[in-house]
């Protein structure tokens, strides 16, 4: 099914219990997805951050792809097609940047800034770029796996402060 | 729609007993209102219907450069503690007189880190962390996130743990339908449907109390099937149910659908066409309204949907009155399928009998070592995906409910995500407001029914 899409053919597909994955490259990203978008794909149901930090060694990805700390994974839906397509892109440490799909799918705005918000990944040229669920002077991204889950304080007499 | 074998879309002709309501329903688009082009979405692109400004400093109108009109614009905040916002729910107006240019929902007040807690809880204990989510539809949350977790597994559920899984889904359907009809009829000030509202959601949570124990975050639908057998008499109890909310249904038809203020008041307001819909990500009762029949158990049926008989309601025009009718006749449509549920319900297991995904029987506990070691086992440590990722979603009543697991073969999943239908349907709040009326901001709000527990997460 993913392989009929024209203009995405060099991408590695792979299939995760069932479901069609693709894995392209930060630079094929947008590429891709304006390809896919063209073949009637005309909603993005979901986009959403990992972070494998702990995990690197444990996760399958393709040959030739390189494993980076972040991805971002982005669910397609073809109405017409009833079909489903995931891609998985690979978003380094060092440099957490990615182009926003806002100018492809609107309804992808609000998804970006909660990934930006839980995992401190910046889409370049989104609109309005900024907290969406934590308080807007927030320090951290709550998601990524170095943020610990913290203790709030308990006020007791006596109690043990925050571990 | 390309596969005309597989997918029907007839909007409920028998079901609806009000003429006008089906007319409505299942009218063409030369309707009485102007539609919606494509156009609209580079416009929304464009100019925006939402208004980015900064959240903390609304009243500073410096920031903002791209004031409409000509320039006498005001922005106010509606909520978080307005009772019409369904929860804590802050929209930002920029208001022109009367009118509403652009807007943006606020959210975030809810949020506590459910996704974050979800790292933290084994898959065993999960379920009692997503229902908590839309407290509204429980089993909905509870059902994607167990049905990914057995994608996951690889495994498969008896035949009657799938169709009291069903049962149980469109109960709280209606449940959640009703409801909305309760809230959204007091904002309209009409009190008497919230009473009406709430005395149905009653009935329907009574029968998950006797099923499952509690009313509200269940908890009855685990990995591997359901927590327990349906009581007895459970066919009964049900039917009774069904024969009472159908009869109720109407007399919410008596009291809205044909009254002139309501009608005036949900007729051509908040109108989304279903390019704009679709281009939003919008889904559930607010993109059918718009006229797109996209239903997920239609479109890609899980549990046994293909196999049970019901329609697709979809509306016209897209305005606040086609979310009305679309949700009244989907408790109809979901009637309809629990009473089927009712006649063919399967004999058999409630859940799989496999010892390290399900306990084993409580009296097997007092006889077996072998089974006090599994049950222990079970919920001490729980049992371990092997590694993968899966993303499943299913028709919640608010719309297309997903499920993200990265699992690295541990007992916890490395990452759980849910694709929540409020969250993003609210985003097609700012195109839905803008250019309508102030007064109408609350019935638009409404017709979108976001559950902010399911928003902030």
């Amino acid at each position: 099914m993913v392989g009929d899409i024209l203009g995405v053919e060099s991408i590695p597909t792979t299939s995760s219990r069932g479901q069609d994955v693709l894995h392209p490259t930060r630079e094929q990203y947008l590429g891709a997805i304006s390809a896919i978008k063209s073949a009637d794909y005309v909603t993005c149901s979901d986009l959403c951050a990992v972070d494998y930090l702990s995990a690197q060694e444990r996760r399958s990805l393709p040959e030739g792809i390189q494993p980076e700390r972040f991805e971002i994974v982005v669910s397609l839906l073809s109405i017409s097609k009833m079909h489903r397509v995931r891609l998985r892109v690979q978003v380094p440490e060092s440099d957490p940047v990615i182009e926003t799909l806002f100018y492809l799918y609107p309804g992808t705005e609000n998804m970006e800034r909660e990934a930006f918000d839980l995992f401190g990944i910046v889409f370049s040229n989104h609109p309005d770029m900024t907290r969406i669920l934590m308080p807007p002077g927030w320090e951290g991204h709550p998601l990524r796996k170095d943020y610990g889950i913290g203790r709030v304080p308990v006020q007791f007499r006596d109690a043990p402060g925050p571990r | 729609m390309s596969d005309e074998s597989t997918t029907t879309f007839v909007p409920s002709d028998e079901s609806a007993t009000n003429a006008d309501l089906t007319e409505r329903t299942g009218g063409t688009k030369e309707g009485l209102f102007p539609l919606p082009d494509t156009s609209e979405i580079e416009r929304l692109i464009e100019q925006g219907g939402v208004l980015r400004l900064p959240e903390q400093s609304p009243a500073d109108l410096g920031d903002s450069e791209q004031l409409f009109g000509d320039g006498e614009t005001m922005i106010i905040n509606l909520g978080p503690q307005h009772p019409s916002t369904h929860g804590v729910l802050r929209i930002m107006l920029e208001l022109e007189g009367e009118t509403v240019l652009r807007s943006k929902p606020i959210i975030g007040y809810l949020h506590t880190g459910m996704e974050k807690t979800a790292e933290e809880l084994t898959y065993v204990q999960g379920a009692t962390n997503v229902t908590r989510m839309d407290y509204l539809s429980p089993i909905s949350n509870e059902l994607v996130f167990c049905l990914a977790i057995e994608r996951l597994l690889g495994v498969e559920l008896p035949e009657r743990a799938t169709w009291i899984r069903m049962l149980m889904a469109e109960l709280n359907r209606i449940c959640s339908h009703v409801t909305w009809a309760a809230t959204n009829g007091m904002d309209l000030a009409s009190t008497t449907m919230m009473i009406f509202g709430f005395r149905e959601r009653e009935l329907v949570l009574s029968f998950f109390e006797k099923t499952t124990g509690l009313r509200m975050n269940t908890n009855y639908i685990r990995p591997g099937g359901v927590a327990a057998d349906l009581p007895d008499g459970w066919e009964d109890d049900v039917e009774v149910m069904m024969d009472t909310i159908e009869s109720r249904l109407d007399d919410y038809d008596e009291l809205l659908t044909g009254q002139p203020i309501f009608r005036e008041r949900t007729e051509g307001v908040g109108i989304i066409g279903p390019d704009l819909a679709l281009a939003l990500s919008a889904t559930g009762p607010l993109l059918r309204a718009a006229g797109v029949p996209w239903d997920l158990r239609r479109s890609m049926p899980y549990l046994a949907y293909n196999e049970v008989d019901f329609d697709v309601i979809v509306g016209s025009i897209g305005d606040t009155f086609d979310r009305y009718a679309v949700r009244m006749n989907e408790i109809r449509e979901s009637i309809r399928i629990v009473r089927q549920v009712l006649e063919r319900m399967p004999r058999g297991d409630y859940r799989i009998q496999d010892a390290k995904i399900t306990p084993p029987p409580r009296a097997r506990i007092d006889e077996s070592m072998e089974a006090l070691i599994h049950h222990f086992k079970l919920f001490s440590r729980g049992f371990e995906p092997p590694e993968g990722e899966v993303y499943e979603a299913v028709e919640s009543p608010r719309g297309e409910l997903g499920c993200y697991i990265v699992s690295d073969g541990s007992n916890k999943p490395y990452r759980m995500h849910m694709r929540a239908p409020s969250f993003v349907n609210l985003q097609s709040v700012p195109a839905l407001l803008r250019g309508g009326m102030m007064a109408d901001t609350v019935a638009i709000l409404s017709s979108v029914d976001p559950v902010l527990g399911e928003v902030d997460r």
